[in-house]
């Protein structure tokens, strides 16, 4: 990003010199100067806003992680109850993930291609999760699986446990992390239409058929796009996991509620290492997706 | 194999698509389905490809009835308005999809794809994908497709519509050909005129979800059952209830004797546009109304047109519809 950022500048730094030059401008000129001025002006605007809100965050706790070398970074990181918290969030975002994008495409092809009414309702329901608060999630979450909830007494009598464990922390990041891959598939489906798709039913394809070959390589970069999304979010959940959780060091603690806890004990290296971790997840799940997605792609004219 | 769908009715809501309608269409046949947009040609096609269900009615192919049949096992190739290509497949393996999913052995897929590009003049483009092809391309692409799997019936929804005049005027007559060449019972979905006369042997002209008339080109021109059917079929001009063709407009040579004549009435000419082989002349009777007569170039230079001049003009008896 600083690569760009500084390539960026500099152009606008060319573009300010040529026009303070001494030549007469004629009107046609001076109209063209004011457009550049007021595009010079928003490309200032737009990059002094993602520098205050991203860039320099993120440069700050790469800077302070990488401070004092690698060393005391690594030590951090291999911490056991980071390991721990490592895992864990690996582990929910490899059950988690999987499960959305399952639900996320079944639920975008019900809501494009089904013909039933009460489907914009059921739009509505799907986006309740941007529209919850994560912690209220949570509470709702120990409301009803907690030991004394009206799932979870039945739950724990039959050996389950849901809350402080990881079925619950599995629900909470599902919930948060749901709507993605149906938002981000429901307008490319929209885009495709249903040609192909009858097209297919006309040269003999079943409906599982016509899927796989014909509406899956179609939507894939929506696809793609809601799972990096939902893999970022239910890697990134805080609030609710950190109800259900429980907060238990090494058993439930995972990455997010590690760093906090770090933060709290006056541990700085650690959590800035473990959020330099959660970082470069996140970045590897982006790039992994892409060159997935990329290999299969065949349709653009090369 | 013979279509059969008799007494079919659709509606979309409070539309009616489709009132009542019964086609037969012989095995081997090529027919055209004409009529205006929203005349319920295309829902009819799509019926009987099973695209869409009928609300009453029944459709049947090669005598079986397959009013409730999927798509899939009706055995139509269909191609589409717009072709719907599959983007991210090569041409050859949209050509063989139809194949691929009956799970046709390879060296038999591969042979029957390169049957059907050299069919439809696409061998040497089997590597490339829809969007490096033009228009006339894709369609036919799609017509390959749809042929691939042996199709009882052959249906296609206003296959020329997205092409430009040139293009559709050669697709059009390579589609006769290749009519004649593997005599699949065909139908396709029009709103040129010109174009199901052209190609068709028979044509249904659909108006407001009901069948018109069903003829040769030759019958519905020359013996329209109605109004719209007169209307529709060719050009024509109207004079209150009347209508005439405008090549039945005679005009006749200078110093002709106005008053021998019964129908003979003066005209002043309003325009002459040079139109090719056809001149349109555009007439304003004594009465006030217009027409307008078709005439060759040669009688038009024959009798020297010119706007503004006042010449006799023959009218024929007019055709009214009760």
């Amino acid at each position: 990003m600083s690569a760009s950022q500084a390539s960026a500048i500099g152009t606008g730094g060319r573009v300010a010199t040529r026009r303070g030059g001494p030549r007469a401008q004629s009107p046609a000129r001076e109209r063209d100067t004011a457009a550049s001025a007021r595009r010079l002006g928003l490309r200032f605007a737009a990059l002094g806003y993602l520098l205050v809100l991203l860039g320099a965050p993120v440069a700050m706790i790469f800077y302070r992680t990488f401070e004092h070398g690698l060393a005391p970074v690594w030590s951090a990181v291999t911490q056991p109850n980071a390991v721990h918290a490592f895992w864990l969030s690996i582990e929910l975002v490899a059950i988690v993930v999987p499960l959305n994008t399952a639900f996320g495409i079944g639920m975008a092809l019900l809501i494009e291609r089904g013909r039933f009414r009460g489907r914009g309702l059921l739009g509505l329901l799907l986006d309740l999760p941007f529209a919850i608060s994560p912690v209220v999630v949570g509470l709702a979450l120990v409301l009803v699986y907690g030991r004394t909830g009206w799932l979870g007494g039945w739950l724990a009598g039959n050996g389950i446990q849901v809350i402080f464990s990881i079925p619950g922390m599995v629900l909470a990041t599902a919930f948060v992390s749901l709507p993605f891959v149906a938002r981000e598939t429901i307008p490319v489906l929209h885009e495709l239409g249903t040609d192909a798709e009858q097209a297919a039913a006309t040269l003999g394809a079943s409906a599982w058929q016509t899927f796989r070959k014909v509406t899956l390589p179609a939507i894939r970069w929506g696809v793609v796009y809601g799972v990096v999304l939902t893999t970022a979010r239910a890697l990134g959940e805080f609030g609710a996991v950190s109800i259900v959780s429980g907060r238990l060091e090494g058993q439930t603690q995972t990455l997010p509620l590690y760093v906090q806890d770090r933060f709290e004990n006056f541990d700085a290296t650690g959590a800035y290492a473990a959020a330099v971790v959660l970082a470069l997840i996140a970045f590897a799940t982006l790039l992994g997706m892409n060159l997935l997605a990329k290999r299969t792609k065949r349709d653009t004219v090369v | 194999m013979a279509i059969d769908v008799a007494n079919v009715s659709k509606r979309f809501g409070s539309f009616t698509a489709l009132q009542d309608v019964s086609v037969h269409v012989e095995d081997g046949a090529l027919m055209a389905l004409l009529g205006p947009s929203g005349s319920g040609k295309s829902t009819l096609l799509r019926i009987i490809a099973g695209l869409e269900a009928p609300d009453g009615g029944s459709v049947s192919i090669g005598g079986q009835d397959l009013t409730h049949a999927p798509a899939r096992t009706r055995g139509v190739g269909f191609v589409f308005q717009h072709y719907a290509p599959f983007k991210h497949m090569t041409v050859h393996d949209n050509v063989a999809f139809g194949l691929t999913v009956r799970k046709t052995p390879r060296r038999e897929l591969d042979a029957r794809v390169g049957e059907l590009l050299s069919l439809v003049r696409l061998d040497g483009l089997a590597k490339r994908y829809p969007s490096q092809l033009s228009g006339g391309q894709l369609q036919r692409m799609a017509l390959a497709r749809a042929l691939a799997p042996e199709p009882k019936v052959l249906l296609l929804d206003e296959p020329f519509g997205a092409l430009d005049v040139q293009v559709r005027g050669e697709l059009r007559e390579w589609l006769r050909r290749l009519h004649e060449e593997i005599h699949v019972t065909t139908i396709f979905v029009t709103h040129d005129q010109e174009e199901a006369m052209d190609v068709a042997a028979q044509i249904v002209v659909m108006n407001g979800g009901r069948i018109e008339q069903t003829g040769t080109p030759r019958e519905l021109y020359e013996h329209p059952s109605n109004e719209f059917v007169m209307s529709f079929v060719g050009p024509v001009n109207r004079l209150g209830d009347a209508l005439l063709r405008p090549h039945d407009i005679q005009i006749l040579p200078g110093g002709h004797d106005l008053y021998s004549e019964g129908s003979t009435v003066e005209a002043l000419v309003r325009r002459v546009a040079h139109l090719g082989f056809e001149v349109r002349v555009e007439l304003i009777l004594p009465d006030g109304r217009d027409v307008w007569a078709q005439i060759t170039r040669e009688m038009a230079a024959e009798l020297e047109l010119a706007e503004g001049q006042i010449l006799a003009a023959r009218l024929p008896a007019p055709r009214v519809f009760a």
